[in-house]
C-alpha cells in the first residue's frame, strides 16, 4: 500500500475525503432505512399503528394467505389481483409509451443537429416538472364536465349532459402512467437510435429492403438497448406508482405504490407495507439484473458485428 | 454524409413518412394538458372545468392563502439547504470517480450513487418514514431535508461528472508545465471551467427538491408542509381553479429552472468546442 | 470554499436553533378537512398574536397513523370520542393541567363535563358533535332515506352514482345498525355478515373518499354519499339546494369531537389558550355558523346565525337513535381491519 513516494497515500486520503460524504449520506439515509424496513417487514403489527418489537413472518405469508375473519387461514387472491394490476397496468404503460415514443425518437434523431437539442429539450421539460400536478391536469381533462367531455360535446360525439365517464377506471390510470413516464422512455430510445449508422440502412435500401425490413431487421436489433432501457426506465416506476391510482382511479383501484402508502396511512400496518415494499425492491432488482445481461449480450453482438463490417 | 444523401430530390427510404406528424401528435400529447392546466387557471368561474370568463382572481387569491405562503417558503427552504449540500458532496464525488485513477470500491461507489434514482420513490419514501420514526428523529423541516439531500446527489452528480469527462485534463497538465503545484492547477484551472457543471447539478437538484411529492408526503410532520403536498390537499378538498393557479406557478418555477439548466449547459458544450 | 463552508454551517446552526426554539407564539393546528374557518383562527390571532398554522386529515385513522409515525410537533389534533380514548391507551396524549380551571370551562354543558372518554377532564375539551350517515340529491333521487337499506343496497338508478367513506369506521358501524349487531362486535361471524354487506355494496360504489364531498355530489358524479350532517347542511347553503341528509330508522352513528394535546407539542401555554379559546359561546358559535354542527356550549345559541337555527339537515327526529362509537379492543379492532382490508382491495 505505501509507495516510494508518499504521492499514493495521500491520494487514497483524497479519494477518501472525497468519497466519504456521499457514502454516509447515502449510507445512513438511504441503505440504514431500507436494512430497517426490511426488519420491520419481519415483525410484528400493532393494531393501533406502528409496531411490536417480535419476529413474525406473518405480513409475508398475509401477500398470498390471509387469516379470514374466522381465523382459518385460507388462500387470498385479493393482493394477487392487486399485484396482476400492477403488472398489466406497467406493462401497458410501457408499451403504449413505445408505440408513442418511438417513431418521435426516431424521428427527432434524423434531424439537424441544432433543432435535435432543441427538441431534446422539449421532451425533458415535462419530466423537471412537478408530477402531481401533471397528474392533475388529467384529473381536469377526464373528470365530469371536463376538458374531454366538453371537446366531446362540442364535436357531438356525446350528448350536452353526458360524459365520457373516463374518470376512476383502469383506463384513467393508464393514460395517467404513459403520460407520467413517457420522456424516461423517448430518451433511451432517442440516445440508441442517434448512435445508430445510417449506412446500416443505406446498405439495407441497396438490398431492396422495404421499409418494414428495414425497421425489423435493422432498426430494432440496433435500437434494442434502447427499447429494453426505456421500458425498464417506464416499467418499475409504473409498477410503484401512487399518483396515477389515487387521482385517476378513485380509491377503488389499487395499485402496489397505493397499497404500501395505504399501511402507513388508515390501515396502520407497518410490516404488510414494508413487505411489499421489499417486493417492489426485488422486482426492480430482478429487472435491473436482466437489463444488465441484456446489454453485455447487445454489447457482444454488436462487437460481432464490427468484426464483420471492418473484419 | 447523412446530409449529403437528404439534398437528393428522392426521400431516403429510411425518412419514414408520417412520422413526422406522429412526432407533432407526441408532442401535443406531452404539451396539451400542461397548456389546458394553464388555461383553466384563468378561469372566472368556480368550477375548474367549466369555462365561464378569463380572469385573474384565482391568482389574487394565491396572494392573500398565508398557508400557501408557508407551504412554498418551506419548499424553498428545504431546496436552498438539500441542492447545495447534494452539489458539493456531488462534485467531491464526481471528482474522484472520473479524475481518481482505478480504486477498489469505484463500482460500489457507482452503484450507491445511482441508487437513489433506481429504488421506486414510494419504497424510498416508507423506508425514510419507518426510519425517523423508529429512531424517534423529530427535528421537523430538518427530516425533509435530509430525506430531499440523498435523492438530490445523483442529479446533481449526472451533469458535474458528464462536465468532468468533457474537460481536457491536458489543461491541469499544462498548467503543472508552468510550475503550478496540484491544488493550484485544481484551484485556479480546474474549479472554474467545473463551475458551469456544477451550476447546472445545483439547478436540477434544485428542481428536483422542489418538485418532490411523494417523499414529503410521508415523511412531513408539522408545519413541514411543502407546495406540492399542500396542492394535494387542495386537490382532495375540491378542485376549483386555485389549484390550477398554484400549479401553473410551480410549473413555471420549474420550467425557468430547467431552461437555465439548459442555457448554461449549451454554454458549456459550445466553451468545450472553443476551449 | 472555506468561508463558504463556515457560513452554511452557521446558516444550518442558526435554523437548527430557531427551528427547535419555536418560540411560544405559535400554534401548530392539525385538524380535520374543512373544519376550521379562517375567521376563527384570524379572531384568535388578533385575540391572543399567537400565529397559527393548519394542516388537515381526512379521518380518524389517518390522524392515529400519523401520530403513530413519530409526525410530533402539533400542539392541538381533534379526534373522535373513540379515539381519544384509543390515543390516551397508546400513550399518544399529553396531560393538560387545570382544565376544570380554565375561565371558558364554566359556559360547557353539565352534560358534557368529565365524559366518558376522559372522565377526570384530564386530555380533552369539547369541540363539536354530529352524526353520521348518508347523503342524497332530492331532485334526482326517489327514495326518501327511510331506511339504511337505500345506502347499503342502492337502487339500479342509484347504482355507481354512490360514494363511501374512505375509512372504516363510521362506515362499518353503519353496517351494524342496520344488521342490527353491537359496534366493535367480536364475534367473527357477525363480521362476516358486516363483511357481506359491504362487498354487495361494493358493486355500486363509485369512488371511497372522505374529502371533497359537497364537491363531488354538486358536480353530479354521484348522487348518493356518506356524509355528516353538518358538512351536509354546509352543502345545501353552498347551493346544493336539495342535498337532504338521511336520519334511517335504523339509527346514525354519532360522534363526539375534541381539542386534545398530542404528547410532542411545543407550544402548550398556546394549546391551551386555543382550547380555553373555543369554549368560549362567541367563539363556538362562530365554528358552528361554519361548520354546521350542534356543540356543548347552550349559550352560544344567542349567537347563532338564522342559517343555523333553520338548518334542517342537522335537525335530529326524535325516534332516530344515535349511537356513538366506541373504541374497540385488539380484537374487534383486528377484525374491523380484516373487514376493511378485504372491502378496499
Amino acid at each position: 500500500m505505501t509507495n516510494a513516494t508518499g504521492k499514493s497515500m495521500s491520494l487514497n486520503r483524497l479519494r477518501l475525503f472525497g468519497l466519504l460524504p456521499t457514502w454516509i449520506t447515502i449510507g445512513v439515509l438511504m441503505i440504514g432505512p431500507l436494512l430497517i424496513m426490511a426488519a420491520v417487514s419481519l415483525m410484528e403489527a400493532n393494531v393501533y399503528g406502528g409496531v411490536h418489537l417480535r419476529f413474525d413472518v406473518s405480513s409475508y405469508v398475509q401477500i398470498l394467505f390471509d387469516k379470514n375473519l374466522f381465523d382459518e387461514t385460507e388462500f387470498n387472491p385479493a393482493y394477487l389481483i392487486i399485484i396482476l394490476r400492477s403488472f398489466m397496468l406497467a406493462l401497458g404503460a410501457t408499451i403504449l409509451a413505445l408505440l408513442i415514443g418511438f417513431p418521435a425518437a426516431y424521428y427527432i434523431a434524423r434531424q439537424p443537429d441544432h433543432r435535435k437539442n432543441l427538441l431534446v429539450f422539449l421532451i425533458t421539460i415535462p419530466f423537471w416538472t412537478n408530477l402531481l400536478v401533471r397528474t392533475f391536469a388529467w384529473v381536469i381533462i377526464l373528470g365530469r364536465g371536463g376538458f374531454m367531455d366538453q371537446v366531446g360535446s362540442f364535436l357531438n360525439i356525446i350528448g350536452p349532459d353526458e360524459s365520457i365517464n373516463l374518470m376512476y377506471t383502469n383506463t384513467a390510470i393508464l393514460i395517467g402512467l404513459v403520460y407520467s413516464y413517457l420522456p424516461l422512455m423517448v430518451l433511451p430510445l432517442y440516445s440508441s437510435m442517434e448512435k445508430m449508422d445510417v449506412r446500416l440502412l443505406e446498405a439495407g435500401a441497396d438490398l431492396y429492403a422495404n421499409r418494414f425490413e428495414l425497421i425489423r431487421r435493422i432498426i430494432l436489433p440496433l435500437t434494442m438497448p434502447g427499447i429494453i432501457g426505456g421500458s425498464i426506465l417506464v416499467f418499475v416506476p409504473c409498477l410503484g406508482a401512487f399518483i396515477a391510482p389515487d387521482l385517476l382511479g378513485g380509491g377503488k383501484k389499487l395499485m402496489l405504490g397505493s397499497l404500501v402508502q395505504l399501511q402507513f396511512a388508515t390501515s396502520r400496518n407497518w410490516p404488510f407495507g414494508a413487505a411489499i415494499a421489499m417486493m417492489l425492491l426485488a422486482i426492480v432488482v430482478i429487472a435491473l439484473m436482466l437489463n444488465a445481461r441484456a446489454a453485455r449480450r447487445h454489447a457482444a453482438y454488436e462487437q460481432g458485428g464490427a468484426e464483420v463490417t471492418h473484419g | 454524409m447523412a446530409s449529403n444523401l437528404r439534398k437528393s430530390k428522392f426521400r431516403p427510404i429510411w425518412d419514414f413518412p408520417g412520422f413526422g406528424g406522429l412526432t407533432v401528435g407526441f408532442f401535443a400529447f406531452l404539451y396539451v394538458p400542461i397548456l389546458v392546466l394553464v388555461a383553466y387557471s384563468f378561469n372566472g368561474s368556480k368550477f375548474a372545468m367549466v369555462w365561464s370568463e378569463f380572469s385573474w382572481r384565482w391568482y389574487l387569491k394565491l396572494l392573500e392563502n398565508d398557508d400557501i405562503h408557508s407551504a412554498a417558503i418551506n419548499s424553498l427552504i428545504v431546496a436552498f439547504f438539500a441542492a447545495p449540500a447534494a452539489t458539493i458532496m456531488a462534485t467531491l464525488a464526481a471528482l474522484v470517480m472520473v479524475r481518481g485513477g482505478p480504486f477498489r470500491s469505484r463500482a460500489f461507489t457507482a452503484g450507491l450513487i445511482t441508487l437513489p434514482l433506481m429504488v421506486p420513490e414510494i419504497v424510498t419514501a416508507v423506508a425514510t418514514l419507518i426510519f425517523f420514526a423508529l429512531l424517534n428523529i423529530n427535528l421537523g423541516l430538518i427530516n425533509i431535508i435530509l430525506a430531499h439531500t440523498v435523492f438530490c446527489i445523483p442529479f446533481a452528480y449526472m451533469p458535474i461528472r458528464a462536465a468532468l469527462e468533457a474537460m481536457d485534463p491536458g489543461l491541469e497538465v499544462a498548467a503543472q508545465d508552468l510550475y503550478a503545484d496540484r491544488w493550484d492547477a485544481f484551484r485556479h484551472v480546474t474549479l472554474p471551467l467545473l463551475t458551469p457543471g456544477i451550476m447546472s447539478g445545483f439547478m436540477l437538484a434544485f428542481v428536483i427538491s422542489i418538485d418532490d411529492f411523494i417523499i414529503t408526503l410521508m415523511v412531513a410532520g408539522a408545519g413541514s408542509t411543502t407546495l406540492p403536498v399542500y396542492i394535494y390537499s387542495m386537490i382532495r378538498t375540491g378542485v376549483t381553479p386555485e389549484v390550477n393557479a398554484v400549479s401553473t406557478l410551480l410549473l413555471a418555477v420549474s420550467v425557468i429552472l430547467v431552461s437555465v439548466y439548459w442555457l448554461l449547459s449549451s454554454a458549456n458544450r459550445k466553451g468545450e468546442a472553443i476551449g | 470554499m472555506k468561508k463558504l463552508a463556515k457560513s452554511m454551517v452557521l446558516a444550518i446552526g442558526s435554523f437548527a436553533v430557531a427551528a427547535s426554539a419555536q418560540a411560544s407564539g405559535k400554534l401548530n393546528l392539525y385538524n380535520w378537512t374543512d373544519y376550521t374557518p379562517t375567521e376563527l383562527i384570524e379572531k384568535f390571532e388578533k385575540e391572543t398574536g399567537i400565529e397559527v398554522t393548519l394542516d388537515t386529515y381526512d379521518s380518524n385513522e389517518t390522524l392515529l397513523a400519523k401520530l403513530q409515525s413519530g409526525a410530533t410537533g402539533y400542539d392541538i389534533v381533534v379526534p373522535s370520542q373513540h379515539f381519544v380514548d384509543i390515543m390516551v391507551k397508546e400513550g399518544l396524549l399529553m396531560k393538560v393541567e387545570g382544565i376544570a380551571d380554565m375561565p371558558n370551562y364554566k359556559y360547557v354543558d353539565e352534560r358534557f363535563r368529565n365524559p366518558p372518554w376522559d372522565p377526570n377532564q384530564a386530555y380533552s375539551t369539547p369541540y363539536q358533535m354530529g352524526s353520521a350517515s348518508f347523503a342524497y340529491r332530492a331532485n334526482s333521487y326517489d327514495g326518501n332515506g327511510s331506511s339504511l337499506k337505500e345506502f347499503f343496497e342502492p337502487s339500479a338508478a342509484t347504482c355507481n352514482k354512490l360514494a363511501v367513506f374512505k375509512s372504516p369506521d363510521e362506515v362499518i358501524n353503519m353496517a351494524h345498525l342496520y344488521l342490527g349487531s353491537d359496534f366493535c362486535s367480536e364475534d367473527p361471524k357477525e363480521m362476516q355478515a358486516v363483511l357481506d354487506v359491504m362487498m354487495k355494496q361494493k358493486e355500486c360504489v363509485k369512488v371511497y373518499s372522505s374529502e371533497g364531498i359537497n364537491d363531488r355530489l354538486k358536480g353530479g358524479d354521484v348522487v348518493m354519499h356518506a356524509h355528516w350532517d353538518g358538512y351536509s347542511q354546509v352543502g345545501v347553503w353552498e347551493g346544493i339546494d336539495d342535498l337532504t341528509y338521511a336520519y334511517p330508522k335504523e339509527g346514525v352513528v354519532g360522534w363526539f369531537d375534541s381539542l386534545v394535546v398530542p404528547n410532542g407539542a411545543q407550544n402548550v401555554e398556546s394549546a391551551k389558550a386555543f382550547m380555553n379559546f373555543l369554549m368560549h359561546p362567541e367563539n363556538m358559535a362562530l365554528l358552528s355558523n361554519f361548520a354546521a354542527y350542534a356543540n356543548a356550549i347552550p349559550e352560544s345559541v344567542n349567537y347563532l346565525s338564522d342559517d343555523m337555527k333553520n338548518a334542517k339537515n342537522i335537525q335530529v327526529p326524535a325516534d332516530v337513535p344515535v349511537k356513538f362509537g366506541q373504541a374497540c379492543n385488539a380484537k374487534a379492532q383486528g377484525l374491523i381491519d380484516k373487514v376493511w382490508t378485504r372491502v378496499m382491495q
